[in-house]
């Protein structure tokens, strides 16, 4: 009797994985053929190149959410993260820093300003929406502070910095290459390292974590570390596209973001997700945009579009 | 009200849980439901009160054939089930979670609070209870909110009372206010279902038992005409002669040593010794400390003062972590919310206190971890289709087998196990005591917790007492029985 029972838990849960791994994935191609049916020029590769460089950004700071969201948090910094080692990494490379090392100083930063936050959420015993909406205001405080509210322009930064935006290798844009190879190191540390176990392993039940012997203050803080830096790398793309760093850059990014993680599969309860999930969402979402563009829909309709797109992934997520 | 069920029989899915089941209550009657886990009693339960249709079979109430549509309807007809897991709103006070629902309200709609505590202080006193309407649900021990909820039924002029496993999480003085309260209600007419896997209370409190097995009922007697034994031998279907394995382990060196161990005001100057291939019960009232004993050794809490020493040298344990890196493993009395990620699966909740057994620099081998957990399931007889099924979906003794093998994997030397057998099933507690055994035959000192004086007798080595966060006193097997222990456990010489 209760081998039958388990077989049959087992089928459902088969079951429902199968959708779980799937589901975003058809929506992807159900989506992209419904624009490109509507407008063919879509489907062109300088189009869907294009459409992978816009992508990369929101990509790569959701991949770091998709981290902190499976520990049963919430990273509401990422934007302000984003503007605030931006500026720093443009400042440092209009007075003369090499433009590698000021990438390099970019990237810690982000790291920094998220083990802030980690240490206020362990160490501090603040609700990660509260501790980081508060960081959200404070780092965006500290980015106009520095920048005394203007645009950096004019840094240069050389070959390297512009290549790191704007660059192309094998006709493939750099942004893409690096979201690629983010991609890549982020799966294996989620999915086939012991740090990603225990990342799951607090978000399914921290206390149960915790007494099995995993030091589970110091995989959150890591974990913070790694949305604060993903959204470093994120500002240092779009820095070197525009060719200047806002002061403004990355408002409300936490949102497409968190949407990107959500339309993945990955669960808000923590405990559950897959980072390809992610990515297939931010490419949901970049495609939405991008078709939506293409198919000369006003802007203001894409917000009521997008949207309604998460909605309907939420409520498809539920159904299983 | 009296209440016959005739042939119920009931299937979910494939899964045929009840096949022909006979049940009778009559007023007044306190009748014990019993049966291991998955045997059926919930099911039959919750099939009289409305919550699951049943497939085939007659239920009779007061002479008629009724049918409740669902749980509501069957409250307000006097039909109430008090489950194990208590809804209650924590935020809000004792008067609101009475009246959930059901509130007393003006023709504006307006909430009529005075008319309510009106209500609620007549049944409070009928009860002879006295908890302030206005505290917080959260605010009360889980006695005292299963007083409200008794109270709760007693607003719909209850006649039946369905419990089920009221006393699992009470203190020894709560047990005795809920059996005074039942036997008020029982003179007054009430009649109860009471669901409980705790046989000295079906001795102290019931009229009838009736045992179910594999979604039958076996028999249903007198409670003065049957046994203990019986009972048991009903609900597993064989003879357990030898329930408890012959316990012939010997104790052998020293291996850990607490000295002097404190944390006001759950515990004080607490001292002991295990040895290798020990198993050290530890006996006492429910809320005496000894689970805060344990936290405390093991990190989960802090400790004041006090000195921990493993083989003879000085260890420092301030969490968890250190204490697992010692070699010092925890089963914890709580499974769901401390021992298991209910989520994750058999698999991933084994491996979790063992990396470095298949992990280099922390990448996993995924085929060695199988290996390393395959061969944890096999050891332990964990009954589970695969490892890879999610272990809510296990029963309550493969889950404990599941932490047990959790720490076993760990390699732990020192196993604490805070009520190790609790909710799980005949079949599996006897399986738990075999490997106590056999883990304390290869010199792993074990310390259990167990409020099952039974259990503590029959697996002990030697037992130490708790009363009020102190050790009262230490008993060798010989000296073991329930009076001795239940003496010292009470504060007596």
């Amino acid at each position: 009797m209760e081998t039958k029972s388990a077989a049959i838990t087992r089928k459902k849960e088969r079951r429902s994985d199968l959708y779980r791994k799937l589901g975003p994935l058809v929506a992807l191609i159900i989506l992209m053929l419904i624009v490109t049916i509507m407008n063919v020029n879509f489907i062109r590769p300088a189009n869907l190149l294009n459409l992978l460089r816009q992508v990369s950004v929101n990509a790569l700071i959701a991949f770091g959410m998709t981290f902190v969201i499976i520990t049963g948090g919430i990273d509401l910094s990422v934007g302000s993260t984003l503007a605030l080692s931006s500026a720093l990494t443009a400042g440092i490379i209009g007075i003369g820093v090499p433009p590698v090392l000021a990438i390099i100083a970019g990237l810690l930063t982000g790291a920094f300003l998220g083990m802030i936050n980690g240490l206020l959420i362990t160490k501090g015993n603040v609700a990660p929406f509260i501790g980081t909406l508060a960081t959200m205001t404070i780092y965006r405080g500290l980015t106009l502070v520095y920048t005394q509210g203007n645009p950096i322009t004019g840094f240069g930064g050389g070959f390297a910095f512009q290549f790191f935006g704007r660059g192309y290798l094998f006709g493939i844009p750099f942004p893409v290459i690096i979201t690629t190879v983010a991609f890549m190191i982020l799966f294996v540390v989620l999915h086939k390292m012991t740090f990603g176990r225990k990342t799951f392993a607090i978000g399914g039940n921290e206390q149960a974590a915790y007494i099995a012997g995993i030091k589970s203050d110091r995989v959150k803080t890591s974990v913070y570390a790694i949305s604060g830096m993903m959204s470093a790398l994120a500002g240092l793309i779009l820095t070197s596209r525009l060719n200047s760093a806002q002061p403004t850059a990355g408002t409300a990014y936490e949102l497409d973001a968190i949407a990107a993680v959500v339309i993945g599969g990955t669960s808000l309860a923590g405990g559950k997700g897959r980072i390809v999930g992610t990515l297939i969402g931010a490419l949901i979402i970049g495609t939405l945009n991008n078709g939506l563009n293409l198919l000369g829909v006003s802007s203001f309709y894409q917000q009521v579009v997008r949207g309604v797109v998460i909605i309907i992934a939420v409520l498809l997520d539920r159904k299983k | 009200m009296q209440v016959k069920m005739k042939g119920i029989t009931k299937a979910f899915g494939e899964n045929k849980v009840l096949r022909g089941v006979d049940f009778s209550l009559e007023a007044g009657e306190v009748h014990a439901l019993m049966g291991e886990n998955g045997a059926g009693k919930s099911t039959l339960m919750n099939i009289l009160t409305g919550l699951h249709k049943k497939d085939s079979g007659e239920v009779w109430i007061d002479g008629e054939e009724t049918l409740y549509a669902n749980p509501k309807e069957a409250e307000e007809q006097g039909v109430s089930f008090i489950h194990q897991e208590m809804i209650t709103w924590p935020d809000m006070t004792v008067l609101e979670n009475m009246f959930m629902g059901k509130e007393v309200q003006n023709k504006m709609g307006w909430i009529q609070n005075k008319a309510m505590e009106k209500q609620a202080e007549a049944v409070f006193n009928e009860l002879g209870i006295d908890i302030a309407f206005d505290r917080l649900m959260k605010t009360l021990s889980v006695g005292q909110q299963q007083l409200v909820e008794i109270a709760k039924t007693l607003l719909n002029d209850a006649a039946i009372i369905i419990m089920d496993e009221p006393t699992a999480a009470l203190t020894d003085r709560e047990i005795r206010t809920l059996f005074t309260i039942i036997r008020q209600l029982k003179e007054k007419g009430v009649a109860f279902v009471y669901i409980s896997h705790r046989m000295e209370e079906i001795f102290e409190i019931s009229d009838r038992v009736t045992v179910m097995r594999d979604g039958v009922s076996i028999s249903t007697k007198k409670t003065t005409d049957t046994s203990y034994d019986e009972i048991v031998k009903h609900m597993v279907g064989r003879d357990l002669e030898d329930y408890y394995p012959q316990m012939d382990n010997q104790p052998g060196e020293p291996l850990l040593e607490v000295k002097k161990l404190s944390h006001l005001p759950a515990y004080e100057g607490v001292s002991f010794t295990l040895h290798a291939g020990e198993i050290l019960g530890f006996s006492g009232l429910m809320g005496a400390g000894r689970t805060e004993i344990m936290r405390g050794i093991f990190g989960i809490d802090p400790t004041d003062e006090g000195e921990l020493y493993l083989d003879g040298d000085k260890i420092d344990i301030s969490s968890p972590s250190d204490a697992v890196k010692r070699g010092i493993g925890f089963l914890t009395e709580d499974r769901k919310s401390e021992g298991l990620i209910l989520d994750f699966s058999v698999k991933d909740n084994i491996s979790l206190t063992a990396f470095e057994e298949f992990s280099t620099k922390g990448w996993i081998d995924t085929k060695e971890e199988e290996a390393f957990v395959d061969l944890l399931i096999k050891r332990l007889t964990v009954k589970t289709a695969n490892m890879e099924l999610p272990v809510g979906a296990l029963s309550g003794g493969n889950q404990q087998k599941v932490v047990l093998a959790k720490w076993i994997g760990a390699g732990s030397r020192v196993l604490i196990l805070d009520e190790p057998t609790r909710g799980v099933d005949v079949g599996a507690k006897r399986e738990i005591y075999n490997l106590m055994k056999e883990l304390a035959e290869r010199g792993v000192g074990i310390i259990m917790v167990s409020s099952d004086l039974p259990e503590v007798i029959g697996v002990s080595n030697r037992v130490l007492v708790v009363h009020e966060g102190t050790i009262s006193g230490e008993l060798s097997r010989d000296e073991l029985s329930e009076e001795r222990i239940m003496t010292l456990a009470t504060g007596g010489k």
